[in-house]
Parts: C-alpha cells; sequence; structure tokens
C-alpha cells in the first residue's frame, strides 16, 4: 500500500506487470551464453551417440605390442599375402595399449549418461520432498535437520564414502553416490519457492475456497518452482559430470576397464610426465562438456529470472 | 550477543546429530559383516565371533551408536584396520599437509578473488568484468585436477621452476615447504577464486547503487576511499558468508588436489581408507571434515555481528 487519497480511497502499487512469454523468446537469440553451451552440449551428445561410427574400435581392447604410443602413431600389421592394415592412434595409446581416442569418444557416454540421470532423479525427488516439506510445516523442521546435516558432508566426501559402501560400483552405485550430496541442494531451493508462494494472496484464495493441500500444491505452487528447476538442474548436471570424473579418476568409481574420462587420466597419472596426452584429451572433453553445461545453466538464469538479470 | 552465541550453538546440535547417525550407518550399512572383513581371509569362525564380541556388534543398533559416540566424544576413534594404528594417531599425522594447504589456498584466493571481484562490479559491462566472468565459469568447470596437471607440467615440467610433487614439513626447513605449496594451492584455490569473486561483484554491485555511495562520490571523495570505506565494507558479509561455504568445495578439492600431487594428507588418507575399505578411518575422516565444515560456518555467523552493526540478534 502506498498512501491514502482521501477517505477511504487507497492507491495499491502494482507489481510491475510480468513478461509478455514473446518479449522473452525474442531475447533468446540475443542470449550467447546459451547458444554457445547449448551447441558445444550438441555436439558431445552427438559425439556420444555416433561413437561407433567415428572410426573408433573397442575401446577395451588391449594391445600389447603398441603400448604408450603418442598421438598420431601408426601401426602397421603386413600379412602373408603382402597386403598392409594401418591403424592410427590419433590420441595415442595407453600403457596397456588401449586406443585412447575410442576411449575418451565413449567416455562421454558415460558422463552425459551420469550427468542427465543425476540431473533429473535429483530434481524429482528434490522436487516433491521440497513442495511437501515447505507446504506441511511440522515436516519442515525434521525435513530441513536432515537436509542441513547432509549438506554438512562435502559432497566429494559424502560420494566417495557412499560409493564404498558396495563392493565393486558400478554406474548405478555411482549415480546414487552422485545423488544424495545433490538432493538437499534442490530441496532447499524448491523450498525456499514455497514459502515464498505460500503467502501469495491467490494461494490464500485458493485455499479459502476449500481447494485439497493437493490441489493447491500441483495448480498453484508447482508451476512457480519450474523455471528455478530448469536452471539447478543443468547445475546440478554440470556437478554430477565432474563428481563422477573426480571419483573415477581417484580409482573409487566406475571400474577402471570402462572408458570414463576419469579413468583415463587416472590410467595415464604414472606415466604423465612422458605420456602427457592421456590425462590432456580426456580434459579437454570435460573441461568443454561441463563449461557448455555451466554456460546453458547461466543463460537459462538471466533468460527466466529477471530479477538476477537486472543484478547481474 | 552471548544469547545469540549460545542459540547459535544449540542450532548445531541438531546438524552435527544427523551427521554423526548418517557416519554411524555407513559402518553399519555396509555390504557385509565388519567383524569379518576385520578379521581377514584366513580367520576362523570363532575369531569373527570375538572381534565381533570385542566391537559390541551383538548389541542393538541404538545401544552400539550410544557406545559409539561416546568413544569419539572422548576422541577414541577406534582402531584402523588397514593402517594397524589407532585412527587418532593417523589423524594426527595427517593433519599438517591439509593444514598447510588450506590455510594457503584460503589465503592466496581471498587475496585474488575479492580484488578481481570489485574491480569487475566497478568496471561494469567492460573486459575487465567480462573477462573476470567468463574465468570465473571457467573455474567452476575445470576440476582440480585437470587444473593442477596443467600447472605442473606448464612450472614444473616444463618450466622446471617448481617441484612437481610431494611434500616437506615444515620442520624440515621453510623454502622447501613453501615452494611445495605453491602448485597444489594455486589449483585448489582457482574454483575457490570463481566463487568469491562472484559473489564479491554482486554483492559490491548492489552497494554501489546505495545512496551513502552517492553521497560519498558527491562531497568529493575519491573513487579509492569510496570503494574501500563505503562500498566493500557493507558488500563484506556475502563475501564472508560465502568463504565460509565455499569450505566444502576447499574440503572436496583438498582430496584430489593431495591425490594429484602426492601429498600425505586427510584427503589421501582418505581415499586410501575407502580403497583399502578402512571403515573406521573413512568414518573419522568424513566425522572430522564436516565439523570443520560446521565449526566454520558458525565462526561465519558469529562475525557477522562484527562486520554489520546493524546486526542485532
Amino acid at each position: 500500500m502506498n498512501g491514502s487519497l482521501g477517505a477511504g480511497l487507497e492507491v495499491v502499487t502494482v507489481a510491475a506487470p510480468a513478461e509478455h512469454p514473446a518479449a522473452r523468446a525474442w531475447r533468446l537469440p540475443r542470449n550467447r551464453s546459451v547458444w554457445i553451451g547449448a551447441a558445444v552440449l550438441l555436439v558431445i551428445v552427438a559425439i556420444a551417440v555416433l561413437a561407433p561410427a567415428l572410426g573408433t574400435s573397442n575401446p577395451a581392447e588391449i594391445e600389447p605390442t603398441a603400448r604408450n604410443r603418442r598421438p598420431g602413431a601408426q601401426r602397421v600389421i603386413r600379412h602373408d599375402d603382402g597386403s598392409k592394415t594401418v591403424t592410427t592412434y590419433r590420441m595415442g595409446t595407453d600403457s596397456l595399449g588401449r586406443d585412447v581416442y575410442s576411449r575418451v569418444i565413449y567416455g562421454s557416454r558415460v558422463s552425459l549418461v551420469v550427468g542427465v540421470s543425476v540431473a533429473l532423479v535429483s530434481v524429482v525427488i528434490g522436487l516433491v520432498i521440497g513442495l511437501v516439506s515447505g507446504y506441511i510445516r511440522w515436516l519442515d523442521a525434521i525435513v530441513m535437520r536432515v537436509m542441513d546435516g547432509l549438506m554438512s558432508i562435502p559432497a566429494i566426501l559424502l560420494a566417495i564414502a557412499l560409493v564404498s559402501l558396495s563392493r565393486g560400483a558400478g554406474l548405478r552405485t555411482v549415480i546414487f553416490a552422485i545423488l544424495i550430496p545433490e538432493v538437499p541442494r534442490v530441496v532447499r531451493l524448491v523450498r525456499s519457492v514455497v514459502l515464498s508462494v505460500r503467502e501469495e494472496p491467490y494461494v490464500e484464495a485458493a485455499r479459502a475456497l476449500g481447494a485439497p493441500t493437493a490441489a493447491v500444491l500441483t495448480r498453484h505452487v508447482l508451476p512457480n518452482t519450474i523455471a528455478p528447476l530448469v536452471v539447478q538442474g543443468t547445475f546440478v548436471c554440470a556437478s554430477a559430470i565432474l563428481l563422477e570424473a573426480i571419483l573415477s579418476f581417484l580409482g573409487v568409481g566406475i571400474p577402471p576397464e570402462t572408458p570414463t574420462w576419469g579413468n583415463i587420466m587416472a590410467e595415464g597419472r604414472a606415466l604423465f610426465r612422458i605420456f602427457p596426452h592421456n590425462i590432456l584429451f580426456p580434459s579437454i572433453f570435460l573441461a568443454a562438456t561441463v563449461l557448455a553445461v555451466n554456460m546453458l545453466g547461466d543463460g537459462l538464469r538471466d533468460l527466466l529470472d529477471p530479477r538476477v538479470r537486472k543484478q547481474i | 550477543m552471548l544469547p545469540y552465541i549460545g542459540r547459535r550453538l544449540l542450532a548445531t546440535v541438531p546438524v552435527m546429530a544427523v551427521v554423526a547417525v548418517f557416519v554411524f550407518l555407513l559402518l553399519r550399512l555396509t555390504a557385509g559383516d565388519p567383524a569379518a572383513i576385520i578379521a581377514g581371509d584366513n580367520a576362523t569362525a570363532r575369531d569373527v565371533a570375538e572381534i565381533r564380541e570385542k566391537l559390541g556388534l551383538n548389541q542393538p543398533v541404538v545401544t552400539q551408536f550410544v557406545i559409539w559416540i561416546g568413544r569419539i566424544l572422548r576422541g577414541d576413534f577406534g582402531e584402523s584396520f588397514f593402517f594397524k594404528k589407532t585412527v587418532a594417531e593417523l589423524i594426527v599425522s595427517r593433519l599438517e599437509p591439509t593444514l598447510a594447504l588450506s590455510v594457503c589456498t584460503m589465503i592466496l584466493a581471498v587475496l585474488m578473488a575479492v580484488p578481481l571481484g570489485v574491480v569487475a562490479a566497478w568496471k561494469r559491462g567492460s573486459w575487465i568484468d567480462r573477462s573476470v566472468m567468463g574465468l570465473s565459469v571457467l573455474g567452476f568447470s575445470l576440476p582440480a585436477f585437470v587444473i593442477g596437471y596443467a600447472l605442473m607440467y606448464l612450472f614444473a615440467i616444463e618450466l622446471g621452476w617448481l617441484p612437481v610433487q610431494g611434500y616437506q614439513r615444515l620442520a624440515d626447513g621453510f623454502g622447501g615447504f613453501i615452494q611445495r605449496l605453491i602448485l597444489p594451492s594455486f589449483t585448489l584455490a582457482i574454483i575457490y577464486v570463481a566463487l568469491i569473486a562472484r559473489i564479491t561483484r554482486a554483492g559490491v554491485l548492489e552497494v554501489l547503487g546505495a545512496d551513502h555511495v552517492r553521497t560519498a562520490r558527491a562531497k568529493g571523495l575519491g573513487e579509492l576511499p569510496v570503494l574501500r570505506r563505503h562500498v566493500l565494507r557493507n558488500a563484506a558479509v556475502p563475501i564472508v558468508t560465502v568463504i565460509g561455504f565455499g569450505v566444502a568445495l576447499l574440503i572436496g578439492g583438498v582430496v584430489v588436489t593431495e591425490s594429484v600431487f602426492s601429498i600425505p594428507g586427510l584427503g589421501r588418507l582418505t581415499v586410501d581408507a575407502v580403497l583399502a575399505r578402512d571403515y573406521p578411518t573413512v568414518q573419522a575422516v568424513v566425522l572430522l571434515f564436516s565439523v570443520v565444515y560446521v565449526l566454520i560456518n558458525l565462526i561465519v555467523d558469529l562475525t557477522y555481528t562484527f562486520l554489520d552493526p546493524r546486526i542485532r540478534y
């Protein structure tokens, strides 16, 4: 309320009208961050899907006669009839003679699967817990203490500790281990949205009209969480890809024969001084992917949250 | 003030309780019988039964938890399966490198990030601003081991300016100690710089638009005193907050950085313990790091009252 104009007449400040969707769509082409991020990501996805068609060989195949080759090295096999087969190791080989190029290309699959599944599952779980705990007061105190507790264990440590629970971690264990530290962050976000929305007049009106809690939550509260969740989901995806690489690199993640960027780097550690390519190539792919996802997230946040855009 | 400190201390109790329950369950949820793991492959059924008795694994879970918590509070973290030492001894022997690395990183990060953030906000929209923001996104996207190997390759292997790996105790000479800390601290500082610079920039931007800054400029105060006295002081609360929250990143980074640079600290210990399935050590280290994180954020909360006299509890 802004003041009164005479008896009983009050001027109410109205919030600036929400931006028209068309205006938002018009701004999209100008947001370079989103475009660059999406383009790089698209390339990585294409690489992951088309891996067998990109001149790769079996990424797990060990070739004892071609160990520790430098990038571009060739292996020539002469057959009895005089013909030759030439294999080119575009990114060299590792200390077991595996083709680093094939491993790096196939490694993108694991990273993307982990990133996307952790993002999706953590958003769904976080959404449910956040909605319920933000709306039901007595549950809130308990849930938030548990979340606070989980959040006070540093994410990498929590993931490492969770992986150690099962013998021989597989993809599913690693996804689970990364998921647990990410969920509380989503819960907090959803809950903060719910807490601010539940005091809005339209939610109050819906409640006053006798709408059941479930209906209020899905019809009035849920839509408000979508934009921040899309942004948060992108950041969770980036952080999950990084965490998976870190777990593999430390040797506690997905088994070493599976090609993942972290595993290739872990393998290359011992001979890093002489053959840096084992670390270099997966690093480039990892950094490019995470950077692309983060840029996409940054751009989306600027697009979807006008308040932040004004500040930054 | 005192009642506030008391209340704030009380608020950490439930958080620490959740952490303790979780860390305790970590050992209980393991695949397989902990007693059988400790006893090893050549143990007889009687050995296993004896160990189970000794560890109190026959008692109900709640009793076990109470016994365990009681021991932890007395500083008894049990015995490491793998290193054949008490976990407390193990932790003390690995404390120095981790502490040195963390402190060094923190100082380096704050010294780099705060000026970067202030300049970015001050020259908002300029190329300086855009490159600081770009670098901060990059800093979030590069894992510590990628940065670590890149720096190691450049400065230690190609240029030969610094030692490649390893750690030297402070007692064995300051020169070698600091030389071996430069690369790891720098590696670890980058992600922290990204975080702090971003928040500093946002905080300073907000204050720059405030009335009192316009007044200070209007009365003819130079830009530098304005930034220092009127802007930075008011932007201090979010900056200090993020330094506190960033400790979680720092701890995670310590684990990775110590592995890259072969530093025998707590981070390396954690990884070794997990690989050896040495659960008492894993439990103790996770618990310790979490306590440190909670305590640092407690201290951060308490400094608010000094940084901003308006905050009264």
